[in-house]
């Protein structure tokens, strides 16, 4: 990963939060998931990456992370003002990932006690995740006494505690039921205009990418590349008046038409 | 309407299925044990053929001190070679946890000492270590094994998304062992851990009977094989009883503490308590 201000940076390059140049990756078994990509993400900006499985979706979004380097090509994320814990990002994966051994806020304050945070500051700012996510009651709960989505909520929480930039969310939600999937969106909505991180969200659903996001990618399968963007207007705050107006309906039935020709499908 | 089972209905049938699971094996017992003493006294079997249960159990009041001291020296050599056990296993498998190529050493060897019958290697010991030593070593030889292989097994259980969490907030080697690689294996610990209990039981008792000199310091083991050559039948049978009442009581507080550092949170142990 190199510093963005490196490589010849322009004045519109300052408000990038992650550039990727020319990321190719091809596994160890000569699985290649990712074709060369290039994708340029404002500061503050709700990106959804969506596309059918295995369309390197989620192998782009390791490679923000820098939990796998690119076989290729140039991942460039924007970190903080000062060096934060988790070079400023935070990861939601698909599953809640939580330590079954230890209690929610024992959960939520990890990456600050691997960052050597004093106890009592680690507290202050779990009871401000868990407040933030709506669990301020469930601290001292163990994480199999809660629901699917209070799960997510805690991952969530999990990864907001350090006060990252930017918030990767690896089909957080794909697990979950309709209703509580319904919930959930809204509440990251809110805390989205309310926290103003960039959001990068994997997903394989058509109607969530357009609810959430300000702009969809859409992805093709084997390897991944970029097929089509879409710029998603809306009002804000968006809500569920949004989810049921024809404009919603429109952008979700030109996403779905993209959608379907980059997984080679034939038109509707 | 469909009738649902009450809640009440439900936690009876729940206190008669744990009534069963203790008082069915009471009742084989007490049934055994009575068949048993019918048939030495109806047959008039001589005690040095087949002692009465009774006649067991008299010797048992009457050797007590002699039993009990033969019981705390195999408990210590147990002891001794379980913790020898725990810790060598324990050490060995985050060893080759760290080093594929410490595992690849020294792996094939862990599976020659599981494999060789101890009562063979015994013998051995006892030619190259002073006795005391030699029982320990048979007793860990067999019950580090398990706990080995269970580290083993739970260290490379790790959930990988948990793994790529603990990369991405740049947790050190040290931190990823305590705080994910060692809870996250716990549960295989114990299971390890629980059978090597019983084991170095086995193994100390192995020692005993191969090492098989009289004494001050001799174990239960050697109280068998002492007994035996005097043909003192009801007090093989009295130390008979006292091993395995020793090997009942190691499973089950192995499996208490099991039970009590898993019950937060693991599967295995809330079984019990859920409703």
């Amino acid at each position: 990963m190199s510093a963005l201000a490196a490589a010849g940076a322009d004045a519109a390059d300052l408000k990038l939060a992650v550039s990727l140049r020319g990321v190719s990756k091809t596994y160890d078994n000569g699985v290649e998931a990712l074709a060369p990509l290039d994708l340029a993400i404002r500061r503050g900006e709700f990106v959804s990456l969506l596309g059918p499985s295995g369309c390197g979706k989620s192998t782009a979004l390791r490679l923000i992370a820098g939990l796998s380097t690119p076989t290729t090509g140039d991942v460039a994320v924007r970190r903080g003002e000062d060096a934060r814990v988790g070079h400023g990002i935070g990861f939601v994966f698909q599953e809640p990932t939580l330590m079954p051994w230890t209690t929610v806020a024992g959960n939520i304050g990890l990456p600050l006690k691997l960052a050597g945070v004093a106890a009592a500051e680690i507290d202050a700012r779990v009871r401000e995740a868990l407040t933030r996510v709506g669990l301020g009651d469930f601290a001292t709960v163990y994480p199999r006494e809660l629901s699917g989505g209070m799960k997510m909520r805690v991952s969530l929480a999990r990864a907001l505690v350090t006060d990252p930039d930017i918030l990767l969310m690896d089909e957080p939600f794909a697990a979950l039921d309709e209703i509580t999937r319904f919930r959930l969106n809204n509440d990251l909505l809110v805390l989205w205009r309310g926290l103003r991180k960039t959001v990068v969200f994997v997903t394989h659903s058509v109607f969530e990418s357009v609810y959430l996001s300000e702009r969809v990618i859409v992805m093709t399968p084997r390897p991944g590349r970029i097929s089509a963007e879409f710029r998603i207007t809306a009002p804000t705050p968006r809500d569920d008046a949004f989810r049921t107006s024809v404009s919603y309906a429109e952008q979700c039935r030109d996403v779905s038409v993209a959608l379907a020709r980059a997984s080679g499908e034939a038109l509707p | 309407m469909t009738v649902e089972p009450t809640a009440s209905e439900a936690g009876r049938a729940n206190v008669t299925e744990r009534v069963a699971q203790v008082a069915l094996p009471v009742v084989v017992l007490v049934i055994v044990i009575g068949a048993w003493e019918a048939i030495v006294n109806l047959g008039h079997i001589p005690p040095f053929v087949l002692p009465a249960p009774s006649a067991v159990l008299a010797t048992l009041v009457a050797d007590w001190s002699v039993l009990l001291e033969s019981l705390l020296v195999t408990l210590m050599t147990t002891l001794e070679g379980f913790i020898a056990a725990a810790v060598g296993g324990i050490a060995l498998a985050l060893l080759f946890s760290r080093s594929r190529l410490v595992e690849y050493s020294l792996f094939p060897y862990a599976v020659v000492l599981q494999v060789t019958p101890v009562i063979a290697i015994a013998p051995l010991l006892l030619i190259y270590l002073p006795q005391e030593a030699a029982v320990v070593v048979c007793a860990f030889i067999v019950a580090f094994f398990p706990v080995l292989s269970n580290t083993t097994l739970g260290l490379n259980s790790v959930d990988r998304n948990l793994v790529g969490l603990f990369t991405l907030y740049g947790a050190s080697p040290v931190q990823t062992l305590w705080h994910l690689r060692l809870p996250s294996a716990l549960p295989y610990i114990l299971g390890g851990l629980r059978i090597a209990g019983g084991l170095s039981l086995i193994g100390a008792v192995v020692a005993e009977i191969a090492a098989g000199s009289a004494g001050a310091g001799s174990g239960l083991a050697y109280r068998i094989a002492e007994s035996s050559y005097r043909l003192n039948i009801p007090r093989m049978f009295a130390a008979l009883a006292l091993l395995s009442a020793a090997g009942i009581v190691i499973y089950m507080a192995l499996s208490l503490v099991s039970h009590l550092v898993l019950r937060r949170w693991h599967e295995s142990a809330l079984g019990k308590d859920a409703g």
